[in-house]
């Protein structure tokens, strides 16, 4: 650990600082419908959508119908991502010749593109065509991280409206989200991407014969107009079975710099966008502030650890560099690693099943605590604010009032539906993970011995119901067991929270704001960043510190004293 | 400022404890223990925790199976403590409640009666009450004044004045009249009467959960099923770890992470909450009151009683030109003389005071004239120095007007003289000696002395005070100033207080406000809490959600502290107990998978000397702290007023912090006796 | 229900085409106009014919040229398709090992590599390995060593290519990629680069 280090991690939080600013005011200004400096480019487009796709722009829709859209528009989604990849040995662009996805598979990668999870039991260069790639991988990744935003604004709105009975209509947002924010900064993020020397063709892959005189065949394709969406959308599907760790998806120090700032800054802008819907009579600024704050310090905190693990590996230290890329050495591959377990994206930069014990439970235990240090594109903050609301129910009691967020008391029709989603997320990882590691179908796919394999499992379910997507990839998840269960809980924890989430937008909507006072508790304050900071930790702590003490936990004490496996 | 507890109830009196130990074990059928659904949750664990020692005849799960029934146990006596309380509270009430036999008439006018048992009495009945007999039920009073003794409710043994009209009409079952007789209307049926309902409130017979109780019941039943969870799966973690968990082991670990402490005393710290009021003679109908008396934003007050003294007091003669002072002060002296009013009294005071008068000065026959409403003067008529004088005190209106003046065509130094005492918060009283305008006598509002500071340490607390009152906006700023309130109502009205709570809660704002008369019952009912004065008329006793026996105004502030306190102690217990469970994982976590990675006994911080104990003394732990928390649950936490930022920081400090260390050091102690008397 | 089917569907088509086709196929044309090297793969043709990608890593095994890093990346195994064998840097299916650091065959795996490659560098024997050396990348696929990882090779390459030494150092540092604004990542040299220039500079004839 050296100071040129710290230096660089302050850097990297500073940047993202500095875009995500301006950003989240923009994204303000694209879901509150005000004037946005391209509208007049854009604005035929949109009423073109509206259109062409019989969207009434200006009816707005009650919870129940706001959650339907969602679920309606996600399954059609879905349902043609799975046909694609089923035919797409009969469709155009097929230059290397792929066969039909298996259904297992193309289940497992159809819903883990729509809950923006994008787990890989692929490999994108030897299993999808371009037109899967194009249609259905991009798509989604555009089309999922618009829902998420689509989710976070409700339920935005819900505490932003006084007494109000709508949250905006889903459409809308998703639209606007694409129109306004995920393409132009993904056409922008491309044309980074190729300049630094990312693919973007529909060559067939290319025959090279090296040096040596062997042959080498390079794989080709569309590759960074998918990249830049699958940074900036969180979702982290690679184009590439390696993902970003591969010199065609990530070449250079730059191009590595910039997908790690992307794959966090439409979250980091997001916690801004909310603080500014809120407005200034709630200190929206703020409250926008202190979380942005509490997710800064947890976000580092969990680099910090992973780093000081990483150089202080003992006897291990000679293997440190396995699974890692020479050009990112290990401060890039752990701030990766940690930014993208923080914030859902799941894509790597290394390969997190080969980093020590403890770096590899930062990743772990970042989604463990739910995807709300940023979190998904939209996902994240709306966790975050489930988090919150607990966080200010158990403690907000104690300064003696019921308790309230944002002037919106938090009752138990809140707490209900708060709840369920604080259930809903350990219940596959627990469940399915637990059944996987007695199953022999289960145990059949773990690579490592040892602690190390309870790990990958732990690992595999946790990435699913996080919607995160990075993996231990020592676990062959490409068997029927796995690709059905995981879907499970990649839906259960994608779809059983949005529902929740938008049910507490539609119950806290219709409630007044109660203006604050002194009594008022604060939710801006250093303290509260320090309480919520706390009660996410122990939360998190508490449901899964057995499991983490059966796999890194003690396979770092063991290794510490030397015992292998 | 500080809550005060006029009858401190000494935590564990001999008959409540000797009770609630029985009450425990009553407590632990499961219809009753289904309630509790953290508590249920761990009579099942201890059902099946003796079940598996009955199985495997092993000491320590014996002694985890004993544990886990005592957690049950205490948290049934935490609840069964405070509702002995209560229960001790009500005995007293029911002993009045004898079957009185009312004196039954069908209209005001009729003379004899018919002999009905207070049982068959309905609402709308008329009852002839006279002296030494007890009130059959609640009602109004339709016709008649009489003195009632209403120390069975109140505790007051002064008797009160009750009247048919005005606000002073309602009357209350099983109080006894001292004194005349009075006509009686029936406001309530048979079982839903005013004490009916203050025993239920008190035993907590009827209690139900309140609002934010529910939620945290919500939060709790989570966390048990989280932890359900959690313990339900560990096994097959286990297994692949090559270890089996003992059941017992993982019976306790379930116990000591769900949230048992603030579960077994979550109904404690509700009922206590509802005591304290009641031992402060305010009864609240509905729990929901209380708690939204710790979230009230805007507390209207009364100025009249509240904010100042309930009497004016006469501070200076002025006299007008041509009038000597003297002249004015035995004027107002000998009309003054005979008045029994807390002002009149004043006024005689000030006047032996400033000119040395004294009653020698009335000799001779004289008639004293009563105020009344009609007139709105008083005075005497007597003979002064052989002259018959006619001497009137008087508002100004109705004395210029006795002097045949009107506004207008008055001298100007006697209108300059009345704007300059309203102006300054006093009310001018006229006084003339036969229609001949003598001067004016400055009665002033006295504001309470250490109320500004309330109002001080109110606004730390983020509420705002409205002063409310009759006077006009002139009269009302000056008092205002003084007093120091945020904001104040002048010129009030029923309808305008109505629209002012209206308007504060469109704004979000919840609203607090004490009223007497039948008039504020709109008011009353409309205000998030509504404390009626139990002098009051039937109708605001009705429409309040909380009644005050004392009939004291001010106790709103300290309402409005036990709410905050009620909820105070609810969110410290939870903070507390969910803090707690840091400490537990540390203690059984590494004793649950010693066997298979002895390296976990790293984490094993509090060097617990094997796992049986370390198991044994976090259960040991997590009972007894429920009993160290009865106290606490019954005081509730310690309030001071302060804003929200400090109460936090502080409560954070305690309750959060403290939760997270002081299980360590208790179960290491723990740990140390178990092991030294060789348990495990 | 239902009514929903025609918004979410038509709206489901509609982004289809333009996030699914006018954005990729708007991207690749413009890629091709703007960076037309870059977006066809960084490739690098001598004498007319491609010799591979100056992003994609490729294997080395002759003394006289710089070895890469270890690489995981396999083939499918022509006997029986359900198994793999290993084809270092196959760039038509990038792969890593994903290795656990605490398993006993990694260690004893990184052991012998570490043996194998003091043996191929006698001279280097006494050098401290740098880790990349011995464990396989992300992608299997590293385009990149180390200065301290080629600098240990040195020595060899100087003797196989007939060349001094503190050439071959020379040739190392100059060709060494520092970190980003002296800041981020991690100083490289390209090892397909270093061996042009040792064919060009030094001819195996």
């Amino acid at each position: 650990m050296t100071w040129l280090g710290f230096a660089e991690i302050a850097a990297y939080m500073a940047a993202v600082t500095v875009i995500a600013w301006p950003l989240g005011l923009y994204m303000a200004r694209v879901f509150t419908h005000q004037p946005t400096g391209i509208d007049l480019a854009l604005g035929p487009v949109e009423r073109a959508f509206y259109a062409v796709c019989r969207i009434d722009r200006t009816k707005e829709q009650h919870w129940t119908e706001y959650a339907v859209a969602c679920l309606v528009f996600n399954v059609i989604g879905l349902l043609v991502m799975y046909a694609l990849m089923r035919l797409q040995e009969l469709l155009p662009l097929n230059h290397a010749g792929q066969s039909a996805v298996s259904p297992d598979l193309s289940i497992n990668t159809a819903i883990s593109f729509a809950t923006n999870t994008n787990w890989q039991n692929y490999g994108g260069e030897s299993t999808m065509s371009y037109l899967t790639q194009m249609m259905g991988m991009t798509v989604h990744n555009f089309t999922s991280a618009a829902t998420g935003m689509a989710v976070l604004v409700a339920l935005v709105r819900g505490f932003a409206r006084k007494q109000a009975n709508t949250l905006g209509n889903f459409y809308v947002d998703v639209t606007r989200s694409v129109l306004y924010v995920l393409l132009p900064a993904a056409i922008l993020f491309t044309l980074f991407l190729v300049w630094q020397g990312v693919p973007q063709n529909l060559d067939p892959y290319t025959q090279a014969t090296t040096l040596e005189g062997a042959q080498q065949i390079i794989a080709q394709g569309p590759a960074a107009s998918q990249i830049a969406i699958k940074q900036l959308g969180t979702n982290g599907g690679g184009f590439f079975n390696v993902n970003s760790a591969h010199p065609f998806e990530n070449p250079t120090i730059f191009s590595n710099l910039a997908e790690c700032m992307a794959l966090i800054l439409i979250a980091a802008g997001l916690v801004l966008t909310f603080g500014r819907m809120i407005g200034e009579d709630r200190s929206g600024k703020a409250q926008g502030r202190a979380l942005y704050i509490a997710m800064s310090l947890l976000l580092v905190g969990g680099i910090l650890i992973a780093w000081w693990a990483e150089t202080h590996a003992g006897a291990l230290a000679q293997g440190t560099m396995e699974g890692k890329e020479t050009r990112f050495g290990i401060l890039d591959s752990v701030i990766w690693a940690a930014a993208t377990t923080a914030s859902s994206n799941g894509s790597v930069n290394s390969m997190h099943d080969s980093f020590t014990p403890l770096g590899g439970m930062v990743p772990l235990v970042n989604m463990m605590l739910g995807e709300v240090v940023f979190g998904g594109v939209g996902s994240g903050l709306h966790g975050m604010i489930i988090d919150v609301i607990l966080a200010v129910f158990i403690a907000g009691l104690m300064v003696g009032r019921t308790p309230e967020y944002l002037g919106k008391k938090i009752e138990a029709k809140e707490i209900k539906l708060a709840v369920l989603c604080l259930l809903v997320f350990p219940l596959p990882i627990l469940i399915l993970g637990g059944l996987s590691l007695v199953l022999p179908v289960g145990l059949a796919g773990i690579a490592a011995p040892g602690p190390h394999g309870l790990t990958e499992v732990l690992y595999a379910f946790t990435s699913t119901s996080a919607n995160n997507g990075s993996a231990f990839g020592g676990l062959s998840g490409n068997t029927p067991y796995y690709n059905l269960t995981m879907s499970l809980a990649m839906l259960i924890g994608r779809f059983l929270v949005i529902v929740p989430t938008l049910a507490i937008a539609g119950a806290v909507v219709g409630k007044k704001i109660v203006p604050v006072s002194a009594g008022t508790f604060p939710t801006q304050s250093g303290q509260f960043i320090g309480l919520l900071i706390a009660i996410i930790l122990i939360i998190g702590g508490l449901t899964f510190f057995p499991v983490l003490a059966l796999g890194p936990i003690v396979e770092h004490l063991m290794s510490v004293n030397g015992s292998l496996f | 400022m500080s809550i005060h507890h006029p009858q401190a109830l000494s935590l564990f009196d001999g008959s409540i404890f000797r009770a609630a130990v029985k009450d425990s074990l009553t407590k632990m059928d499961p219809r009753i223990l289904i309630r509790n659904p953290v508590m249920f949750t761990t009579g099942i664990a201890a059902m099946l925790c003796t079940v598996v020692f009955v199985r495997d005849f092993s000491p320590v799960i014996g002694q985890i199976a004993g544990w886990l029934w005592f957690t049950v146990l205490f948290a049934n006596f935490a609840e069964a403590v405070a509702e002995g309380r209560g229960k001790a509270q009500a005995d007293s009430m029911r002993r009045t409640r004898t079957e009185t036999v009312a004196k039954k008439i069908d209209t005001i006018e009729q003379t004899n009666w018919k002999n009905t048992p207070a049982s068959q009495l309905r609402k709308g009945d008329l009852v002839v009450c006279e002296t030494g007999d007890t009130i059959p039920g609640d009602g109004d009073v339709v016709f008649g004044i009489a003195t009632v003794d209403e120390s069975a409710i109140t505790g007051e043994s002064a008797p009160v004045i009750r009247e048919s009209g005005g606000d002073r009409s309602a009357v209350t079952g099983g109080t006894r009249i001292v004194s005349d007789r009075v006509v009686v209307r029936i406001s309530v049926d048979p079982g839903h009467s005013f004490l009916d309902r203050m025993i239920a409130l008190v035993e907590g017979a009827k209690r139900q959960k309140t609002p934010n109780e529910i939620a945290l019941t919500i939060l709790l039943v989570g966390m048990t099923i989280l932890f359900l969870l959690v313990v339900v799966s560990l096994p097959a973690f286990a297994a692949y770890s090559n270890t089996t968990i003992p059941t017992g082991f993982l019976i306790a670990l379930l116990i000591t992470l769900i949230p048992t402490t603030i579960g077994g005393l979550l109904s404690a710290i509700g009922i206590a909450g509802m005591d304290r009021l009641v031992r402060f003679n305010v009864i609240a109908k509905s729990g929901r009151a209380v708690e939204a008396a710790g979230d009230i934003d805007v507390l209207l007050l009364d100025k009249t009683g509240t904010i100042t003294i309930g009497a004016r007091q006469a501070s200076e003669f002025i006299a007008f030109s041509g009038v000597n002072e003297r002249e004015l002060a035995e004027a107002a002296f000998l009309a003054s003389l005979a008045d029994e009013t807390p002002e009149g009294k004043s006024i005689v005071a000030l006047a032996k005071a400033n000119f040395g008068l004294s009653e020698s000065l009335l000799s001779g026959p004289s008639q004293f004239i009563e105020f009344s409403a009609h007139t709105r003067m008083s005075g005497i008529d007597l003979t002064l120095d052989g002259q018959n004088a006619a001497i009137r005190k008087g508002a100004s209106d109705s004395l210029l007007n006795l002097a045949g003046l009107t506004q207008q065509t008055a001298p100007k130094d006697v209108i300059q003289s009345v704007e300059k005492i309203a102006r300054t918060g006093g009310t001018p009283l006229l006084v003339a000696k036969n229609s001949r305008l003598l001067g004016v006598i400055h009665l002033k509002d006295i504001v309470k002395p250490g109320i500004r500071e309330r109002f001080v340490t109110l606004r730390s607390m983020g509420i705002r005070t409205v002063m409310v009152t009759g006077d006009n906006p002139l009269t009302a700023a000056a008092i205002a100033a003084e007093a120091g309130v945020d904001d104040f109502l002048a010129e009030a009205t029923p309808e305008r207080k109505l629209e002012l709570i209206r308007a504060e809660q469109k704004g979000g704002r919840l609203v607090a406000m004490c009223g007497d008369g039948s008039n504020d019952a709109p008011a009353l009912a409309q205000a998030d809490v509504g404390v009626a004065m139990n002098t009051g008329t039937q109708a605001a006793r009705e429409a309040a959600n909380m009644i005050d026996l004392d009939s004291d105004p001010t106790k709103l502030i300290e309402v409005v502290m036990i709410g905050k306190q009620l909820l105070m102690s609810r969110g410290a217990l939870t903070t507390f107990s969910i803090a707690n469970d840091v400490a537990k994982y540390f203690a059984i976590i590494p004793a649950l998978f010693i066997t298979a990675y002895p390296a976990l006994s790293a984490i094993n911080v509090m060097n617990l000397s094997n796992p049986n104990s370390a198991v044994l003394s976090a259960i040991i732990f997590n009972a007894l702290i429920i009993i160290a928390l009865i106290p606490l649950a019954l005081k509730g936490v310690t309030y001071r007023p302060a804003s929200a930022q400090s109460l936090l920081r502080r409560n954070l400090l305690i309750y959060g912090l403290g939760g997270l260390l002081v299980p360590f050091i208790c179960i290491k102690l723990i740990d140390m006796l178990v092991t030294a008397l060789g348990l495990a | 229900m239902i009514k929903q089917l025609i918004p979410a569907t038509m709206l489901t088509l509609v982004l289809t085409l333009i996030c699914g086709l006018a954005y990729p196929l708007l991207m690749t044309q413009l890629a091709d106009k703007i960076f037309p090297s870059q977006a066809h793969g960084s490739l690098i043709v001598k004498n007319g014919t491609i010799v591979g990608s100056s992003l994609i890593g490729q294997n080395f095994t002759k003394p006289e040229y710089f070895h890469p890093r270890p690489s995981a990346t396999t083939v499918p195994d022509p006997n029986d398709a359900t198994k793999t064998v290993a084809a270092p840097y196959n760039a038509a299916s990038s792969a890593a090992s994903n290795a656990a650091l605490t398993a006993k065959a990694q260690v004893d795996a990184i052991a012998a590599a570490s043996d194998a490659l003091r043996q191929e560098n006698p001279a280097s024997a006494d050098l401290p390995i740098p880790s990349e050396l011995v464990t396989a990348s992300g992608s299997g696929l590293d385009p990149h060593v180390s200065p301290e990882g080629a600098k240990y090779q040195a020595a060899r390459i100087a003797e196989a290519r007939k060349a001094k030494p503190d050439d071959i150092l020379a040739l190392i540092d100059g060709k060494t990629e520092g970190k980003l604004f002296g800041l981020f990542g991690a100083p490289t040299v390209n090892v397909l680069s270093l061996n042009l220039s040792l064919d060009e500079r030094w001819p195996i004839k």
